[in-house]
């Protein structure tokens, strides 16, 4: 069964666990300017908004690319970037219609979300539950329930942090 | 490790910026932020200087664990003399700059001397400069920060700075950083414009490593998360309602102090409390508050951001304010609205927002304008004094106009801005100030909670929640209930959480997190980032060694024992009503004991045999 990162804005605020996490698990350090997730503050809506690459099927970033150093995984769907390939000559982030694909002037190479081979420490590290790693194929059905239980205007639940299973708490090496 | 290891040392006056090594046997002993910042100042400062000269020294701070994956790993703070008090002033604050700091390679900025001209300093990793502010210097935070990022176009710059109240000589601004987070008691604000620095602006690519030992360190701080999760004051009650869960709370218990101090509960408590916060408006159908917000790594999210209404009288026809901002804190909600009476939720909103938008202290603040609503009640100030308004207790109209005043420092704003000791004594009334060491009082009446007043007294940065918060233990059972009223045992309680506290304020982590964790969560977190061996008896002897260390800086700027002491209200008049009717605070049955188990002389010095101890 094939995963996806659901991304749910109503639940972020802004902590950047995210970030921390993803920059770590793939930079080694704590520094969310090497995110390949973001979060952006809207302030004033008072909103915050995680956001990365979704992995799109016909992947733009993928076809662009000239030396085709952006593969598919079939295992995880996630469009990956071979770092022994990429030439960083940047058509990918021309092409990627949401901006997800980035380059990285400490390497040399674009960077983009790979769904950490299936275990995205973005997800496992959010406390709010703003991000989370679900079947692919049901990303609205949350949505859809809360419509068809047609909840009152105005509930506080956008509020209250989405509380998980606290086992899944933060990436553990 | 986690501390990068590099201090920058900014000189205004000579215009030099030069980096130097962190003094790492100090940072075995004082662990970072607070404690090691302190030790810095106490090195280089004369405690006798007057705070507002070249000769003060101003130290951005952050802790190890600032900017890493542990929990509120954001904090930082500002280090300096304080020019409200005399003493040491240490404010600490979260938003995103602390951890952008280190994430610039920075532990610590010391800010020393005074620039001819206003300046800001911009940080672009190893890359620093001073940068001519004059067309900044007298505008608002907001101004600035907006300024900043438009000249920069970098959405991700980070900004702290002063506003106008800090320009124009307010003895408690503080330093505002990513728009409505503050470093914001003691008047490090005040210093930081006394200097002609407007702005700190940094970015930082660098990231955070250097961690001793990665796979522990993510364990720990994972098992942290998960208790705080899970303990309802950090997993429900703080993001739900923030600090403001406890309004209702401490008015229940008749514990919070109201106009001036004079009574201990207030019956508007309920229409400016957390709840009240939620609940739809009758003018516009929409709530206070919009959403809560964590700080930089905080998975708590205790953060208010609110959205005022639009047709409120002080806002109505001021655009500005009708997007979202940082909203009302306990702390804030007590002092603009219980001490002073008002109970219009939209105008201490508004008031809040001022506070933030030209930085200056909500709780000096609110407490000074509600002395001199005492004294306008008994018509020692008169509307001659005030520029024609109305100054009585509840007046919301009184309250937006105080904010306005003390913000540019126009008028009777330039009073309010001395704080509640200079004003109360310029019109002949000392004992009207409710102030320990002339920072005023936050929320919580030690009549009704005994072992603060303790805290409040011994203080090390004058009256203060944060230094010892024993409202913890005395009202909320953490880590075990005492009782409020009663003496025995405050002495030791209070000193136990002096001392953790200040080895938390040191981390890099926020107090809060203490709702929930121990130092037995805490220390393993450290531990595991940190080079050296840090448990909880060494993280207990590093908050002794640091509180100790505050004190004989205090002792040195020529505060005494006699300083140690609370306003004559609260140890004289007794509470009117609710469980400590009848009741004042009785300090002096928990002084002696203190400064005994301190190790200090019946005076409150230090012995000899407690400097040695503690290797001071």
């Amino acid at each position: 069964m094939l995963k996806a990162l659901k991304l749910e804005p109503q639940h972020c605020t802004g902590c950047m666990q995210c970030e921390m996490a993803c920059s770590y698990e793939n930079e080694g350090v704590f520094n969310p300017a090497k995110s390949r997730i973001k979060v952006f503050t809207f302030h004033e809506a008072g909103r915050f908004a995680p956001y990365t690459c979704t992995q799109c099927e016909e992947a733009w970033c993928m076809h662009a690319c000239p030396v085709e150093a952006i593969t598919l995984n079939a295992q995880t769907g996630a469009k990956e970037v071979a770092d022994a390939v990429c030439v960083g000559c940047k058509v990918c982030t021309i092409a990627c219609p949401f901006g997800t694909v980035n380059y990285n002037q400490a390497t040399g190479k674009v960077i983009k979300c790979d769904l950490c081979g299936g275990d995205p420490w973005c997800a496992k590290a959010c406390p709010t539950g703003a991000i989370t790693w679900t079947d692919a194929d049901q990303t609205g059905f949350q949505r859809m329930y809360a419509w068809a239980q047609q909840s009152p205007a105005g509930e506080a639940s956008y509020i209250l942090p989405q509380k998980k299973d606290p086992a899944a708490y933060g990436p553990s090496a | 490790m986690s501390w990068t290891k590099n201090v920058l040392r900014v000189d205004l006056t000579s215009r030099n910026v030069n980096r130097e090594p962190l003094n790492m046997e100090w940072a075995q002993e004082y662990l970072g932020q607070r404690g090691l910042a302190t030790r810095y100042l106490v090195e280089e400062v004369d405690p006798m200087v007057d705070a507002l000269s070249p000769d003060n020294k101003l130290i951005l701070t952050t802790g190890p664990l600032t900017g890493t994956m542990a929990s509120t790993g954001g904090r930082y703070s500002v280090v300096t003399k304080s020019p409200l008090t005399g003493a040491v002033a240490c404010s600490n604050s979260g938003g995103y700059i602390g951890a952008e700091l280190k994430a610039a390679g920075w532990d610590m900025i010391i800010v020393e001397g005074s620039a001819p001209s206003p300046v800001y300093l911009y940080l672009e990793n190893d890359h620093a400069e001073l940068v001519d502010a004059g067309e900044i210097w007298g505008t608002s935070v907001w101004a600035t920060d907006q300024w900043l990022h438009t000249r920069y176009q970098d959405p991700l710059l980070r900004i702290a700075c002063v506003g106008r109240a800090a320009e124009q000589g307010c003895l408690y601004a503080g330093v505002i950083n990513d728009l409505y987070r503050a470093a914001g008691r003691s008047g490090v604000g005040t210093v930081m414009a006394s200097k002609n620095l407007k702005a700190v602006a940094c970015r930082g690519t660098l990231g955070v490593g250097n961690i001793k030992d990665p796979a522990r360190f993510l364990t720990a701080t994972a098992q942290g998360k998960q208790v705080l999760a899970e303990n309802a004051v950090t997993g429900q009650g703080l993001p739900t309602y923030g600090t403001q869960v406890l309004m209702n709370v401490i008015n229940e218990m008749g514990a919070l102090p109201t106009r001036n101090m004079r009574e201990v509960q207030f019956e508007g408590a309920h229409k400016i409390s957390g709840e009240a916060m939620h609940e739809p408006r009758a003018t516009d159908g929409k709530p206070n508050l919009t959403t809560n917000a964590a700080c930089f790594g905080c998975t708590i999210a205790c953060g208010r951001i609110s959205t005022m209404d639009q047709g409120h009288f002080t806002i109505e026809h001021k655009p500005q304010y009708w997007g979202a901002s940082g909203g009302l804190e306990y702390e804030a909600a007590w002092a603009l609205g219980t001490d002073t009476g008002v109970d219009d939720l939209e105008a201490l909103t508004y008031a809040n927002y001022l506070c933030n938008e030209d930085g200056f202290d909500p709780i000096s603040f609110g407490s000074t304008v509600a002395a001199a609503m005492e004294l306008y009640g008994m018509g020692v100030i008169t509307t001659e004094d005030t520029g024609g308004v109305d100054f009585s207790f509840g007046s919301a109209k009184a309250l937006a106009r105080a904010a306005e005043m003390t913000a540019t420092g126009e008028g009777f704003g330039k009073v309010l801005g001395m704080g509640s000791r200079r004003l109360c004594e310029k019109y002949g009334h000392p004992d009207l100030s409710m102030t320990v060491k002339s920072q005023e009082f936050p929320a919580y009446d030690p009549r009704g909670i005994q072992g603060m007043g303790l805290a409040y007294a011994t203080s090390n940065r004058g009256a203060c929640h944060l230094r010892g918060y024993t409202v913890a233990s005395e009202v909320l059972g953490i880590p075990e209930k005492t009782d409020p009223l009663v003496t025995e045992g405050k002495a030791e309680l209070v000193k136990a959480f002096q001392d953790a506290t200040a080895a938390v304020d040191s981390s890099g982590l926020c107090i809060f997190t203490t709702f929930a964790w121990t130092l037995d969560d805490i220390a393993p977190q450290i531990d595991a980032a940190c080079e050296g061996d840090w448990n909880m008896d060494k993280l207990l002897e590093v908050g002794e060694r640091i509180w100790n260390l505050e004190r004989d800086f205090n002792l040195r700027a020529g505060l005494t024992g006699k300083d140690d002491t609370l306003p004559k209200r609260l140890r004289k008049e007794a509470a009117n009503v609710g469980p400590a009717k009848g009741m004042v605070n009785e300090l002096e049955q928990m002084l002696p004991r203190y400064y005994e188990i301190r190790g200090w002389t019946p005076d409150g010095t230090i012995t000899e045999e407690t400097r040695t101890r503690l290797g001071l």
